[in-house]
């Protein structure tokens, strides 16, 4: 019998029936709720008079609708009546139900993908799910985690537990490091580029090499977070020591003796060395450079000194079409350099860069120089209170502000454009979020996905560089 | 949940791979709090030519002739046909909520997404998988003749066209369970407390850890 994948572990030790039809029974050890999601669920609850089934294993955040900008009038100062109306809902809803939510205000209030991790709150071994797709973020840490629908939300609240069929082993393997300059963010993109946004669905997806790590446990977010545009609900990386540093005092991680004997169970959390896996996928970390996507989805990419594709060259009817739609919504042209792209706007945040380590990576970029003047704007929303105030504490505000780019409270933002930060009909946005779909940052927006770094360098040149030229120098 | 048994019905093309939820229904919409009048907003930005806005009335804005739900020949249709990988993106259940409440209770194509295909099974959509081939010739037939219609059988697994032609589709033995008889998978769940509470007891044995709760400082 050949050995256990991490998948296999994680779906066995969460299996509470299997039933005769080929459905299983999950356990949900922690659910993560925002305002968006969640309304629906409580008052399917409150009409089939449900109690939840263990309330302390759910946290709550507002994100998506929250403005970025002032917020010393509160929720009431919301100018949105609907985006107010959502995120009052949630604070009652958590009030009325008994779930620790950190409000609007809180200093600890964030995305519930970088809230869920820094406060210890997704642990190895665990399963995580929250009703947002970018919920594989919290594979990281060894643990299976995938979006859910509203029902299910309810579902979770209700049970605990989840109707699943399990899904195929994936194993994604990056063979040696990545060089300079090039981050998760650009690993991911160049797997989704070669497998395409369709590669992992029916997958959990295991990443794995040296390529992956090396990665910081931010890194490995922003890797796992993206599992999802390549159609894996779940993305996840072995336990290793970064993970274990990682989790280490945060405070609903484990203390003492019970840190000790958690620490002693996460260490089987990797593939066996006999796994088998339905599909393996491998590239070499060295041939990775920054990535740039020119269209609408994400495996509409290429390398900062690629070109846009040439529609005429591509002899699948059905991708041709999609190449011409995506270069007249996106205003492009065939064989232009993705370097010649000129930006309107940058927006540094979301749920895939907005942790401390991604704003580090963009503000060594930008010190001492100046945002292009030809950019409207260039946003840098930090992934949650705490990653704000750590980065006030080490001065990246200022290098940020000096340089001309708006230093903003944490929240989802010009991500998906629920709140106020959104792109005007055909600007170009270097962002470095998850999802270049039409519309997606505002009705006719132009996203163009990078990396921190990258996006950074753009706001400085105003149009796409080679950040590892530009930092080298190189770059005009 | 509505049960799905058989459904006849108007076809609508939706000639386009990789339709993703933002598609379906614009992030501006999920501010609503309810689960219903998504309809209106159904492929919002395709079907109009401005920026939509929620709690405004559609009936006065420009519409985008070409899109396919703003010509005639569709109009009542109540089966979606698609192109591969639909519903990517997002989990916003608004999607299938937006299909449902718009009269879609079918979709046929050659794959889904993940998320949306097992949101569409929790709202009493059926999401048929069909091979390209076949979706290809279904896209022909329906382009071909005005107000072709197809029945979809769920408890034969078939869907039949106009003169006769069957195809089958596979569906899991629980959710089709589930669809033909408009069961709350909640409630069939609950069935299983007992189930859920000795794998607890069991699990917080082994992970004590796991069960310490969140916990307001």
């Amino acid at each position: 019998m050949s050995g256990k994948t991490l998948y296999d572990k994680l779906w066995d030790s969460h299996l509470v029936k299997q039933r005769d039809d080929g459905s299983a029974l999950i356990y949900i050890d922690r659910q993560l709720l925002h305002e968006v999601t969640s309304p629906q669920a409580f008052d399917g609850l409150r009409l089939a008079k449900r109690n939840p089934w263990r309330i302390d294993a759910n946290l709550a955040t507002p994100d998506h609708n929250v403005p970025t900008t002032d917020r010393s009038s509160g929720v009431d100062g919301i100018a949105d009546p609907v985006s107010r109306i959502q995120v009052k809902t949630l604070d009652e809803n958590c009030d009325e139900f008994g779930i620790v939510e950190f409000k609007m205000l809180d200093h600890r209030q964030g995305i519930v993908h970088v809230v869920g991790p820094e406060q210890g709150a997704t642990l190895p071994g665990m399963t995580v799910v929250c009703g947002d797709s970018h919920t594989s973020t919290h594979g990281a840490f060894g643990a299976l985690a995938h979006g859910i629908g509203t029902s299910e939300v309810e579902h979770v609240l209700a049970t605990q537990c989840l109707v699943q069929k399990k899904m195929k082993n994936m194993l994604i393997r990056v063979n040696g490091s990545v060089g300079p300059g090039v981050t998760a963010k650009d690993i991911v993109l160049a797997i989704i580029g070669k497998i395409g946004t369709a590669g992992g669905t029916g997958y959990a997806v295991e990443f794995a090499g040296q390529g992956i790590s090396d990665l910081s446990m931010e890194g490995r977010m922003t890797l796992c977070n993206m599992a999802i545009e390549a159609g894996a609900r779940a993305g996840m990386v072995a336990v290793d020591q970064t993970t274990i540093d990682y989790v280490k005092g945060r405070t609903y991680a484990p203390k003492g003796e019970l840190w000790e004997k958690a620490v002693a169970a996460w260490s089987d959390l990797h593939s066996d060395a006999d796994a088998k896996f339905d599909a393996i996928v491998e590239l070499n970390g060295a041939d990775i450079k920054p990535q740039v996507t020119w269209g609408t989805s994400p495996e509409m990419v290429t390398s900062v000194d690629g070109t846009v594709p040439n529609p005429a060259r591509e002899h699948d009817a059905v991708k041709k079409e999609a190449i011409e739609r995506a270069l007249v919504y996106m205003g492009l042209t065939p064989d232009m350099a993705i370097t010649d792209i000129k930006l309107d706007r940058v927006f540094i945040g979301s749920c895939t860069n907005s942790r401390i380590e991604d704003l580090r990576a963009a503000a060594e970029v930008v010190k001492g120089r100046k945002v292009a003047a030809t950019l409207k704007q260039a946003l840098v929303v930090p992934g949650s209170g705490l990653v704000k105030a750590q980065a006030e504490q080490e001065g990246l505000d200022k290098i940020f502000v000096e340089a001309g780019l708006e230093w903003r409270e944490p929240g989802c933002s010009m991500c998906l454009a629920m709140n106020a930060d959104k792109l005007g009909q055909g600007e170009h946005c270097a962002s470095t979020s998850n999802r270049n779909f039409e519309g997606r940052q505002g009705f006719g927006g132009r996203t163009h996905l990078v990396s921190p770094a990258m996006a950074a360098a753009a706001a400085i040149a105003g149009h796409f560089v080679d950040v590892r030229e530009f930092l080298s120098g190189d770059a005009n | 949940m509505k049960a799905f048994t058989t459904l006849k019905g108007i076809v609508a093309p939706m000639d386009r791979a990789n339709v993703d939820t933002d598609m379906i229904i614009p992030k501006q919409f999920l501010k609503s709090i309810k689960r219903t009048g998504f309809g209106k907003n159904l492929f919002d930005e395709l079907r109009y030519l401005d920026e939509g806005q929620p709690d405004q009335d559609c009936a006065n804005r420009p519409l985008n002739e070409n899109f396919v739900l703003n010509q005639s020949r569709y109009q009542g249709s109540n089966i979606l046909l698609a192109r591969q990988n639909f519903g990517c993106g997002s989990s916003r259940e608004h999607a299938p909520w937006a299909l449902d409440d718009y009269g879609f209770r079918c979709v046929i194509a050659p794959s889904y997404a993940d998320i949306f295909f097992n949101n569409c099974f929790k709202n009493g959509i059926l999401p048929v998988i069909l091979s390209e081939s076949d979706v290809d010739l279904l896209f022909k037939e329906t382009f071909a003749t005005e107000g072709y219609q197809l029945e979809v059988r769920l408890a034969e697994q078939k869907v039949v066209t106009p003169d006769g032609k069957e195809f089958g589709f596979e569906v899991d033995a629980f959710r089709k369970h589930c669809l033909l008889n408009g069961l709350d998978d909640i409630g069939l769940t609950l069935e299983d407390a007992d189930a859920i509470k000795a794998y607890e007891v069991s699990r917080r044995q082994e992970a004590p850890w796991l069960f310490d709760a969140i916990q307001a400082s």
